[in-house]
């Protein structure tokens, strides 16, 4: 058994063959389920990058706004209001949400929202249904994943802005007449936001970190648990490919944002 | 935002001119400022409240935490009743068996009256704040008849100091690679500052998986604490080098520090006694930020069962039992442990933002 896996080799040569054959694609074979690691987690790492392109897209498109409108209502009683809401959105934890959320779901709809397919579509064949039945679930992991990002873009977003109209130019653009929402639309959101998108490559690994305990609970199809899995029965290969694959994926993000903000930003492209 | 010279106007104004007016040191001025900071005071009282309770829950705790009664496994939180002639009191408990579960499930006996006694002196001779001769669970009971109550109370002794001691061991580390990095620069700067680019690109809550998992099962409780300070703080120095680091930049090529060298001041003096005093401030602001991410951390670690394991308990140790769903919807005072992570991170995250505020000179 042993001589089977090629764990009789001293650690560092395990690991030499063991990453050899990964960059050449073979990653080994499971002990658990005696298969190879490479037909277990591609469509698990699809719906990781489901769920977290879909909850980016989600803090994103829900910060952003709260974080302009926040700003320009400082200190009045709404930015309190959005303030304190982000402080209880930074602090808590991705897994009792998804807890809390999953009771709600069941005390109101009286079915339980686990994992990503009802019953009748679980490992069907793709068709519209088995879609709309995926975004029917999809929204729960999405939303759940992404609220702790969103209380801290939004603070981040906040203060950016408010720092933007603090400057001389949004004063002259004030003083030649231009109306309220042209200064803070078209002249202090467009400074204010491009921090955001070199926050997008930092906010990654949050996310992904989130999702994979997220589905945990959720008894999501995605990485998570089966790293979880994986690593409470040592099944090393498996567990060694999955992290290797959430740090690639996380490489490549960080270079995607990189390049989205030298393409938004051209004084970062010509230095 | 207020210029300085008001701030430091408001400052003269509100002490006795003769012995404050521009004498304050800086850290005089910073606790001015964050005085007035009502929801920074509410959260650093509240906290210094947990803390107290947390170091002496045997005696604030009505039960040790690990009594056992399996008889009384699954109790509900028992409602707290007061009248003139017997003061505090709980009611008794009648089990019933479902017939269909077979589980025992407990309704209030209305004959009974448990009073609660205060100061109560227990069967081992240890005095509790309160606590009552009958079955007295407030916060009701887990899978083994413990009393929740109880155990929240000595979980926070876990959960809360696991935060401070990892962060002082990222203190620690950061401190001395950060100022290592920006006062020598060059390819040692390069080297960490690379290293912690790396460990920042890494998702934490699967890393720290992977190394709670690795934690061999033979260590004790105490090791594992350890064990799991020290997993948490590996990732998270990077932040803090970081921004040492970029207060050494700045400091280091000042006159200040020009002078010192310029007198004959070895790099070691000048590091203790020029740099990083400039740095404190900044120092307390990151570890005062960096504690609720600990704490989460360690209750998801052992939320899943890869952290503090029983019978060393701690709120991701409690919370564990609510894990699943079905678990929850009958038993739901299991997800109370909850509350007190969430109060806890939510006033850590209030005082850091009241102290970065107090510690920033250009703050309103």
């Amino acid at each position: 058994m042993r001589e089977r896996y090629g764990l009789n080799a001293p650690l560092w040569k395990r690991y030499l063959i063991w990453i050899s054959g990964f960059v050449r694609g073979n990653f080994g074979e499971s002990f658990e389920y005696k298969r190879e690691v490479d037909e277990l987690i591609w469509d698990r790492i699809a719906f990781t990058l489901i769920i977290s392109v879909g909850s980016l897209i989600f803090t994103y498109v829900i910060a952003i706004p709260l974080g302009i409108y926040s700003a320009t209502h400082q200190y009045k009683w709404s930015d309190h209001f959005l303030t304190f809401l982000s402080f209880v959105g930074m602090s808590i934890p991705a897994f009792l949400l998804a807890l809390s959320l999953m009771v709600f779901a069941f005390d109101i709809f009286g079915v339980p929202l686990f994992g990503l397919f009802s019953a009748y579509y679980e490992g069907a064949p793709w068709t519209w249904g088995k879609l709309g039945d995926l975004f029917k679930h999809l929204w729960i992991p999405v939303i759940v994943v992404g609220i702790n990002g969103t209380a801290s873009l939004m603070r981040i977003m906040r203060g950016n802005l408010l720092d933007v109209l603090g400057q001389p130019f949004v004063q002259t653009a004030r003083a030649k007449g231009l109306k309220e929402i042209v200064v803070v639309g078209k002249h202090a959101v467009r400074i204010a936001i491009n921090p955001l998108i070199s926050i997008l490559g930092m906010s990654l690994p949050g996310i992904l970190s989130g999702s994979a305990i997220v589905s945990i609970v959720l008894g999501l199809p995605t990485v998570g648990p089966i790293l979880l899995r994986s690593l409470l029965n040592e099944d090393i290969y498996l567990a060694g490919t999955l992290i290797m694959m959430l740090s690639l994926l996380l490489v490549i993000g960080n270079l995607l944002a990189d390049i989205a903000l030298a393409w938004v930003d051209p004084r970062i492209r010509y230095e | 935002m207020k210029s300085t010279i008001e701030t430091a106007e408001e400052i003269k104004g509100t002490g006795d001119p003769w012995t404050d007016g521009g004498q304050l040191s800086y850290r005089q001025l910073i606790w001015r400022r964050f005085r007035k900071n009502r929801m920074g005071v509410i959260a650093g009282a509240l906290l210094l409240l947990f803390y107290m309770l947390a170091i002496s829950a045997d005696f604030f705790a009505p039960y040790h935490y690990n009594e056992i009664n399996m008889r009384l496994r699954h109790v509900p939180p028992q409602r707290l009743h007061f009248s003139v002639s017997d003061g505090f009191y709980v009611h008794g408990l009648k089990s019933v068996r479902n017939p269909e579960s077979l589980e025992l499930e407990f309704t209030k006996d209305m004959e009974q009256r448990h009073p609660v006694e205060f100061l109560f002196k227990d069967a081992d001779g240890r005095r509790h704040l309160f606590s009552s001769a009958g079955p007295m669970f407030l916060l009701g009971t887990d899978r083994m008849g413990r009393d929740l109550f109880s155990r929240i109370m000595y979980g926070a002794r876990v959960s809360m100091t696991i935060g401070l001691v990892g962060v002082f061991l990222s203190i620690v580390l950061g401190s001395i690679l950060g100022t290592v990095s920006g006062y020598w620069g060059g390819w040692v700067d390069n080297l960490i500052q690379r290293i912690i680019e790396i460990l920042s690109a890494f998702p934490d809550i699967p890393l720290w998986m992977a190394l709670g998992a690795a934690l061999p099962p033979g260590w004790s409780s105490i090791q594992i604490y350890f064990g799991i300070t020290i997993i948490l703080s590996i990732i998270r120095w990077g932040g803090l080098a970081r921004q040492v680091r970029g207060k050494v930049l700045a400091y280091r090529e000042s006159d200040f520090v020009m002078a010192a060298r310029a007198a004959g001041a070895g790099h070691w003096h000048i590091i203790t006694k020029h740099l990083l005093p400039g740095c404190y401030s900044h120092i307390i602001v990151i570890a005062t930020l960096a504690i609720p991410g600990m704490i989460l951390g360690e209750t998801a670690l052992s939320f899943l069962g890869l952290g503090i394991r029983p019978p060393m308990t701690s709120w991701g140790v409690l919370l564990e039992e609510a894990q699943r769903v079905t678990v929850l919807l009958h038993y739901p005072w299991l997800i109370f442990p909850a509350v007190p992570v969430l109060v806890v991170v939510i006033a850590f995250n209030f005082l850091g933002d009241a102290l970065r505020d107090a510690a920033d000179p250009y703050s309103d």
